[in-house]
């Protein structure tokens, strides 16, 4: 009844959250139409402000940058809505979410993921396609430093946020030794362009109980308390619509019956314009659950201003 | 009960240190990271990007579609169109040239004098950096020689964003 009411609750933020990208995309349009000299939004420049990660924050694919998604300046605010595909050996990953960006300062996320087992539930006995569902709610703020403009110093951008995740499959997670069907990620990050590299650096510091990221809940047999897990990205910069580069994210492994490996992946993301941008990636995410290797194409699509 | 409390704290820990950060952001800047970052620095190392620009000859070409950039672009047309253009052009080529370490010397204005009462904010200043991007792509200069005179220019957002 309670996790009923808490994925009521996210659904809320969720749909808040799309009625505030709807209306300041009306807002937007309604701007450009009427006052051509000055448009409140979408001044940032291309692929800065990174894309939507797979829990809804804008970074890479797996990380989080220190980055305000959205493509809004200091006065502005930005939004993006976002769907993103996994597709693996043993099972799939669907996922849907918008964030909004204020004023380069705050963002707020909210994201849905819908984790497929495929045959692996029949094995189980959970039977075939069984579905984890989990919604993130995330809010990211930008502490100090300028990713893009500050270039005669090697102070990076740095930003603390906090990712809150709700499992909508508790008794399956307790008996699989899971202690909670929530969580909540806490993480700190620094993010700097070496623009005359043309390179972009992150790095993440993570405090989390979650195993596989919240799909199989939170704390284990093996471990019940937040552990600091280190994540990072390089990304190098093509051409001003092109990026190509690869992301580590460290795990824990907190449960006894289900291995957990740490993921790697290697990705593209191509902007077109700021309004749309697409990024494919390799992604190999290691054991999960009964089956190993898991290595396939992660494909997500973000759209926005 | 533990759970919200932690979350309540992290939150109103987070509001304070964004609360210092804007405080920090809003604060005057020293007068000597002001002086450095308004006059050109010449930098030997970028003499090779100076060619991959076409020389003199090559930044002479690309202002011209800088400047016409600038003009079509709404987002800072007003802050040039009432200005001698072709002596902005001029004063640009010098800059730039300087930078890269051309046989050039830039005997323009003060950047923080010429900027000072323009209020321009960081959604103008990146309108100005890409139409200077578009620019160099229709100049056909390699994006990491781009890169490497953005990277120079980028610190001038300091004397150049006042608003």
């Amino acid at each position: 009844m309670q996790t009923q009411h808490k994925n009521r609750m996210a659904w809320l933020i969720g749909m808040a959250l799309a009625g505030c990208l709807v209306s300041s995309m009306a807002a937007a349009n309604g701007t450009s139409a009427s006052d051509s000299s000055m448009p409140t939004v979408s001044n940032k420049l291309l692929l800065t402000g990174g894309v939507t990660q797979v829990e809804g924050s804008a970074g890479g694919g797996l990380t989080p940058w220190a980055v305000i998604g959205g493509y809004g300046t200091g006065d502005e605010i930005g939004a993006n809505a976002f769907i993103t595909h996994v597709s693996l050996p043993d099972y799939h990953l669907d996922e849907v979410g918008a964030m909004v960006g204020l004023y380069n300062r705050v963002e707020v996320s909210f994201a849905q993921q819908r984790f497929n087992t495929e045959q692996v539930g029949a094995a189980l006995g959970l039977g075939q396609g069984f579905t984890f569902q989990q919604n993130i709610v995330g809010v990211k703020v930008r502490l100090f430093g300028d990713v893009v403009l500050d270039q005669d110093s090697w102070l990076p951008q740095v930003s603390i946020g906090a990712q809150h995740k709700q499992n909508d499959q508790a008794a399956v997670l307790r008996f699989i030794g899971a202690k909670s069907d929530q969580g909540t990620d806490y993480y700190v990050n620094a993010t700097k362009l070496f623009l005359s590299q043309s390179l972009l650096v992150n790095a993440t510091l993570r405090f989390t109980k979650a195993n596989q990221i919240g799909i199989l809940g939170f704390g284990g047999d093996r471990n019940n308390s937040y552990k600091p897990e280190f994540e990072g990205s390089v990304a190098y910069l093509l051409n001003r619509n092109l990026a190509i580069g690869a992301e580590y994210r460290q795990k824990p492994n907190n449960l006894g019956i289900a291995k957990e490996d740490d993921w790697y992946d290697a990705f593209v993301a191509w902007a077109p314009t700021k309004h749309v941008s697409l990024t494919l990636a390799y992604a190999d995410l290691g054991n999960i659950v009964i089956k190993d290797r898991q290595r396939g194409l992660y494909a997500s699509v973000q759209v926005g201003f | 009960m533990f759970k919200y409390s932690m979350h309540a704290a992290v939150i109103a820990t987070a509001m304070m240190f964004a609360q210092s950060a804007i405080a920090q952001d809003a604060a005057p800047m020293p007068q000597q990271s002001a002086a450095m970052a308004a006059s050109a620095l010449r930098d030997p190392a970028l003499k090779p990007v100076f060619d991959e620009f076409g020389g003199k000859p090559g930044l002479v070409a690309l202002m011209n579609d800088f400047m016409d950039n600038l003009m079509a672009d709404t987002r800072t047309r007003p802050y040039f169109a009432d200005s001698d253009r072709e002596h902005i052009k001029v004063e640009l080529v010098d800059q730039f040239c300087v930078i890269l370490d051309g046989p050039c010397t830039y005997s323009g204005k003060d950047m923080e004098k010429v900027h000072r009462s323009l209020g321009i904010n960081r959604a103008a200043f990146n309108a100005l950096v890409e139409d200077l991007q578009k620019a160099m792509d229709k100049n056909d200069i390699p994006f990491r020689a781009q890169n490497k005179l953005l990277a120079k220019l980028a610190p001038m957002h300091k004397v150049v964003i006042t608003k």
